[in-house]
């Protein structure tokens, strides 16, 4: 970034350092800089994620005893018909948070490629408005345009389409891909503006050459814009699919899971089970395989990165 | 090479794209302003002058107190978050020692971290030294939770700030608690300043976490008191409107005022290396 542009003139005497150590105190000291942000972070977020890990190879309330019963509990999420839809969703849900908006943006971002835009900053500031308000006011919100009688059927029925109205998040077949869509909503803008800003940095002269190649506007694409685009794309995939699993607030506001189990996530059933039924080390187990997906699917994303 | 036709094309793309995204706030805003009550919800928006909707939202949805919880907390996080990343990025970018290299590993796998993963134990941990229900149980957390990426945010900073310069301060005889504070954070005032917004949003949205810790007690943050206020009048769509508006309010003002910064941060990501 503007980071090159340094004043380096201040810097400009070249006495040559006596010893090469920069700055020159004790390295020890580096600790007393690192230990207040690393003392909360070891205590408020690693190690309860430690204790959770522990947690989840017991079973109880978390009050009276524990009791010892191994993986159990993991074994129950992949036995568990209602635990394992919660993964299946959240695999389902990463179609509409992430395969969805980078197919739209990387359809817009391509037919923008050749057209310098004035005015990026509206723009910018329209698309990642979505990302940036709270997913709770998001849901109230969603909740409304999906009502029975909300604005979406009336449009429906509006332009008579009426026999496709739905109570969109009370139908069981619906209600997932319903939720999903507010995902794309969300996600879309911030996705877009991500590679719009990508697309202007590729060289014209890439698409000169390739055009003088004789390449039609699809090998245009495969050849020069999706190479070009591979960081943001990395970028965009880790934010969408990293949000598609973590799904909690929108999922409580607008559906609680419902209709029946049919949008259970994970991260609602830990919620659920630890403060609704009290079930402990089944909610840490549930929290502990999400952080194992989510770390899975990071590394594959950024092999998929450094690979092709 | 830029014909007229592409440009054309590009606005009227982005205008579109931009008109999906606006389009539900925009309908929510004419939402709240319009009549209160009415089940059957059809927009019109040359009746939407009831601005007495938010009063009465204001009044009946306890949004004052929660706005001030959600300041309080939000407020405090962000400014130690930023006054703690900043000396860990230094020494993570300028400094050895033994175990950088692993501690910093430790520190950013806290950016992939789902609360979630976390959530059980901490209030179990929250209740037994009796600080559930208290400013800290959400403060000290959400912190924890800052710092890693700030660390990381800052390295970033760090590891690219002229040596020259820190060589220059050195043989001033400036230590380097003189070098980072004279001379390095006044360049780093867009790095800060991107900290503190993606700070600001992300913790002033949080929900999770303020549900858990603060469930037994009058504080409520302000996305809290939307979804109490929500499940409380189910249908009132007009009010709900209103409430939402009020909540995502000081988010949205942040965000407009300081778009380039928050942008900076997102886009960023895809500038590193």
């Amino acid at each position: 970034m503007s980071l090159t542009s340094l004043p380096v003139s201040a810097g400009g005497r070249r006495t040559p350092s006596p010893r090469k150590r920069v700055p020159g105190e004790p390295r020890s000291v580096a600790y007393l800089y690192i230990l207040p942000a690393l003392l909360i972070y070891a205590a408020f977020v690693f190690f309860p994620f430690v204790h959770s890990i522990y947690l989840s190879f017991f079973e109880g309330n978390g009050i009276t005893r524990m009791e010892f019963v191994g993986i159990d509990n993991y074994v129950d999420i992949v036995r568990n018909p209602i635990l394992r839809s919660a993964f299946v969703h959240a695999l389902e849900l990463i179609v509409f948070y992430s395969f969805l908006p980078i197919a739209i943006g990387l359809l817009l971002a391509s037919a923008l490629h050749r057209s310098r835009i004035r005015g990026v900053a509206f723009y910018r500031t329209a698309l990642f408005l979505p990302y940036v308000i709270a997913p709770t006011a998001i849901a109230v919100i969603w909740r409304w345009i999906l009502a029975p009688r909300g604005p979406l059927n009336s449009f429906l029925e509006a332009i008579g389409l009426g026999f496709l109205a739905q109570p969109w998040l009370g139908d069981f077949t619906w209600a997932l891909p319903s939720v999903g869509l507010v995902g794309t909503w969300i996600m879309f803008g911030l996705v877009l503006a991500l590679l719009l800003a990508g697309v202007q940095k590729i060289p014209t002269e890439l698409y000169e050459a390739a055009r003088l190649d004789g390449a039609g506007p699809w090998m245009e694409f495969r050849a020069v814009t999706l190479p070009g685009l591979r960081y943001e794309l990395v970028v965009a995939l880790v934010l969408t699919v990293t949000a598609a699993l973590r799904n909690f607030d929108i999922i409580y506001v607008m559906t609680s899971g419902g209709p029946g189990n049919a949008t259970v996530v994970p991260s609602y059933l830990v919620y659920q089970q630890a403060f609704k039924v009290s079930q402990i080390g089944a909610a840490a187990a549930m929290g502990t395989a999400l952080i194992l997906v989510i770390i899975a699917v990071n590394l594959l994303i950024s092999r998929a990165g450094r690979a092709d | 090479m830029v014909s007229r036709r592409d440009t054309v094309l590009g606005y009227l793309i982005l205008s579109l794209a931009a008109l999906v995204s606006l389009g539900p706030l925009i309908g929510v805003a004419i939402l709240a302003l319009g009549e209160p009550g009415r089940v059957g919800i059809k927009l019109d928006i040359t009746k939407a002058t009831n601005f007495g909707n938010f009063a009465e939202v204001w009044e009946k949805g306890d949004f004052g107190p929660a706005i001030r919880t959600s300041l309080i907390i939000t407020v405090i996080v962000v400014v130690v978050s930023v006054a703690l990343s900043i000396p860990a990025g230094y020494a993570f970018a300028q400094m050895n020692f033994p175990g950088r290299t692993a501690i910093f590993a430790l520190l950013v796998l806290g950016i992939l971290m789902p609360l979630e993963s976390m959530i059980v134990p901490l209030y179990l941990d929250m209740r037994r030294f009796n600080l559930d229900n208290e400013y800290w149980s959400v403060i000290l957390p959400q912190i924890g939770f800052s710092v890693a990426f700030g660390a990381f945010w800052m390295r970033a900073f760090f590891v690219q700030s002229a040596r020259s310069l820190m060589e220059a301060a050195w043989i001033d005889g400036a230590n380097s608690w003189r070098t980072l504070t004279q001379v390095l954070l006044p360049l780093a005032r867009p790095q800060m300043l991107t900290l503190a917004v993606l700070f600001f949003v992300w913790n002033w949205n949080d929900f999770l976490l303020p549900l858990v810790m603060l469930s037994g007690s009058d504080l409520q943050t302000a996305p809290m008191a939307l979804v109490t206020f929500e499940g409380a009048r189910r249908t009132d769509f007009a009010y709900l409107g209103a409430a939402s508006l009020i909540t995502i309010a000081p988010v949205v003002i942040v965000f407009i005022l300081l778009q380039r910064s928050f942008t900076r941060g997102i886009l960023a990501g895809s500038i590193k290396e």
